[in-house]
């Protein structure tokens, strides 16, 4: 284990981590590595981006991860958790590793989930494994003295991420799958706007797929409450300098940016996205954003 | 001049056996010095060179578009280690590029489709290009247009800056695939090129050297490349990516929002090869003048490196390994200094081109 790079005062390290754990959970692989210096720094909601395949991989592009939870110090050091679907070459690669194998990981990075000020009720949705940054969350809200609702949702039980640690870690838990396996059948969707006028929640955290996020936001500003939701969009180096995990995203002075989810994400107020330009997909930039397209496009 | 004004011609007349006798004493003095700090010792190899007139530490650069503006990979080396740092390409007005998704991995490789985002060069020499400034580094500006026209606008709005001091060249991308209308590649045509790149050596002043940023895509380089320099290109940066398109399989659809994209990455490394040595082999023809190339493509490892500047290229940018690793520009030209001192070389300079002299 080294740190590779790391200047006084950037808040982020590239360090060679050691996997020292790793486990199926459902449909999902839990891994912790140790990674010195990372989990220091590291609020939740940021995310770390792991390098796949080794020195000479053909898979160039960095895979990023919420981050889980954080140790900042243990038997092994500062680790830091994450948890992985495999659904492509550099997540299998990952999910097949063994301990004491390494990998080359940049973190924390993005900004973290803005904490209220004041001790207001809140809920915390997450869809699959999108909870994996949520329990953390969890946890320091209720230092605050915040009131924590949890809502899990998935497409089958398999496909829920920590059940039992919701249980735990909040006031009450709700869950919803798709097919019924577990919980209210249906969608997260159903059984927020009720939950948020039973708690008389002021803020709703959100993780996991963009549809969801959506509906989150929609739900709580119909409700009177403002959504703080992390997205999943795909990134090629988690750094801000690829410039491919952008989206358009309205900003304090109203004009919408095709920004990048990265640097100024992956947490943002939901009522700033503007979600209206996903579709089947793809995300277009709108019209009225700094820059947009003219005729012909860019 | 420089490497390019030495009484011998560039490449020709230099050692073609390894020279390791002179330089045993200053790597010795290197290591001493190295000792009483407590670091590694760094091999004594000059990497200086001399671009046109641009007279730079090391040969190493980003890549435009690689690397942002310089404050995201600030955070993991110091910018100022780089020989120069070339700034993502800037237009006129701000421009928010394509939807998404831009991206899409490939073996060894990725297209991307991003459509020159960026703050527009008004907002660029206000935030970014001081902020370089103040960071102490060269900066390579990379200018991008529409039309000849805006290249031209584009450059007197970066020379009138206050900032303008910290300019050591600028990179002018004619060779953007991402563009609706391929027909407006300039770097396919060579009056095209020349007409951009007039306009803009008309706006810079003589002692900022001006690249041109060419494509592979085309039938016949060398024409492009001698319309640049006879148009006024102090030197040639080679290459751009590739046009490239991948099929998501389970929708069966192009994968990226854009259909087309650039494709980069070590895939395209022997490309770039071979592009830097048919123009460089043309120099060495008498074909068009000897001004410097600067070496770009798929570079993940000092001994990528080496393959370009042996190849011809007297400088050295990292593009896409940078998004596998953020330190690969500065990474990248140490394994390149190990490389030439485990080989004999004092100088950098005595590698460029090097393997023109070895063939057959």
């Amino acid at each position: 284990m080294s740190t590779t790079a790391a200047r006084p005062g950037a808040g982020v390290v590239q360090v060679t981590g050691e996997l020292i754990a790793t486990r199926r959970v459902g449909a999902y692989h839990h891994l912790t590595f140790v990674a010195p210096g990372l989990a220091e720094h590291a609020r939740p909601g940021q995310f770390v981006a792991v390098a796949v395949g080794g020195p000479t991989s053909a898979n160039l592009l960095r895979r990023c991860f919420s981050i889980h939870r954080v140790s900042p110090s243990g038997t092994y050091g500062g680790t830091v958790d994450v948890v992985v679907a495999a659904h492509g070459p550099g997540t299998e690669w990952l999910t097949g590793l063994r301990a004491h194998d390494e990998v080359d990981i940049v973190g924390p990075l993005g900004r973290p989930f803005p904490l209220p000020k004041e001790p207001v009720p809140t809920i915390l949705v997450g869809g699959g494994y999108g909870s994996a940054p949520l329990f953390w969350l969890a946890e320091a809200l209720r230092e605050r003295g915040c009131r924590v609702e949890m809502v899990l949702g998935a497409a089958t039980e398999s496909r829920l991420f920590g059940v039992v640690e919701a249980r735990r870690c909040a006031d009450g838990v709700t869950i919803t799958t798709d097919d019924g396996s577990l919980g209210h059948r249906g969608w997260v969707s159903d059984v927020l706007p009720e939950l948020i006028r039973s708690t008389g929640a002021g803020v709703v955290y959100g993780c996991g797929p963009m549809g969801m996020l959506r509906s989150i936001t929609e739900v709580a500003t119909a409700e009177g409450a403002v959504a703080q939701v992390a997205v999943e969009e795909s990134m090629a180096c988690g750094v801000g300098v690829c410039m491919t995990c952008v989206m358009p995203v309205r900003g304090n002075d109203g004009v919408t940016r095709m920004v990048r989810s990265c640097v100024e994400g992956p947490v943002f107020r939901g009522d700033r996205v503007r979600w209206e330009s996903f579709e089947n997909g793809y995300c277009t930039v709108p019209a009225d954003a700094l820059g947009a397209p003219k005729e012909g496009g860019h | 001049m420089g490497v390019f004004g030495s009484t011998r011609l560039p490449g020709i007349g230099t050692k073609t056996q390894p020279e390791t006798a002179h330089h045993g004493h200053s790597v010795s003095d290197a290591a001493d010095d190295a000792a009483a700090r407590g670091a590694e010792p760094a091999p004594a190899v000059d990497m200086s060179v001399d671009l046109a007139g641009a007279v730079l530490p090391s040969p190493m650069m980003t890549a435009s578009g690689c690397a942002a503006n310089g404050k995201e990979l600030h955070r993991f080396f110091d910018v100022t280690e780089l020989g120069a740092f070339v700034t993502k390409s800037v237009m006129a007005q701000p421009r928010s590029g394509r939807g998404t998704p831009r991206m899409a991995e490939t073996s060894s490789g990725m297209l991307n489709s991003i459509g020159l985002q960026g703050p527009g060069i008004r907002a660029f020499v206000e935030n970014d290009l001081p902020w370089l400034k103040k960071a102490g580094a060269r900066a390579m500006v990379s200018i991008a247009g529409s039309t000849s026209g805006e290249f031209a606008d584009v450059a007197a709005t970066l020379r009138a800056s206050d900032a303008f001091d910290a300019v050591v060249g600028v990179e002018v991308n004619i060779s953007c695939p991402n563009v609706a209308n391929r027909g407006l590649v300039f770097a396919c045509d060579p009056h095209a090129s020349a007409k951009v790149v007039a306009l803009v050596r008309e706006q810079l002043p003589r002692d900022i050297p001006i690249f041109a940023k060419l494509t592979p895509d085309v039938t016949d380089l060398v024409t492009i490349a001698q319309a640049a320099v006879k148009a006024g290109a102090d030197g040639l940066t080679m290459i751009n990516t590739l046009l490239g398109m991948v099929i998501d399989t389970d929708l069966l659809r192009p994968q990226l929002g854009g259909v087309t994209g650039g494709l980069s990455g070590p895939a395209v490394r022997p490309v770039a090869v071979r592009a830097v040595w048919q123009v460089r082999a043309a120099m060495l023809q008498g074909r068009l003048p000897f001004v410097p190339i600067v070496g770009v493509g798929g570079v993940r490892t000092g001994r990528d490196a080496l393959e370009l500047v042996a190849a011809g290229a007297s400088a050295v940018q990292v593009g896409t390994a940078t998004f596998n690793d953020p330190t690969a520009p500065v990474r990248v030209g140490r394994e390149l200094r190990e490389l030439l001192h485990d080989k004999g070389f004092a100088r950098f300079t005595d590698v460029v081109g090097i393997a023109h002299e070895r063939v057959g």
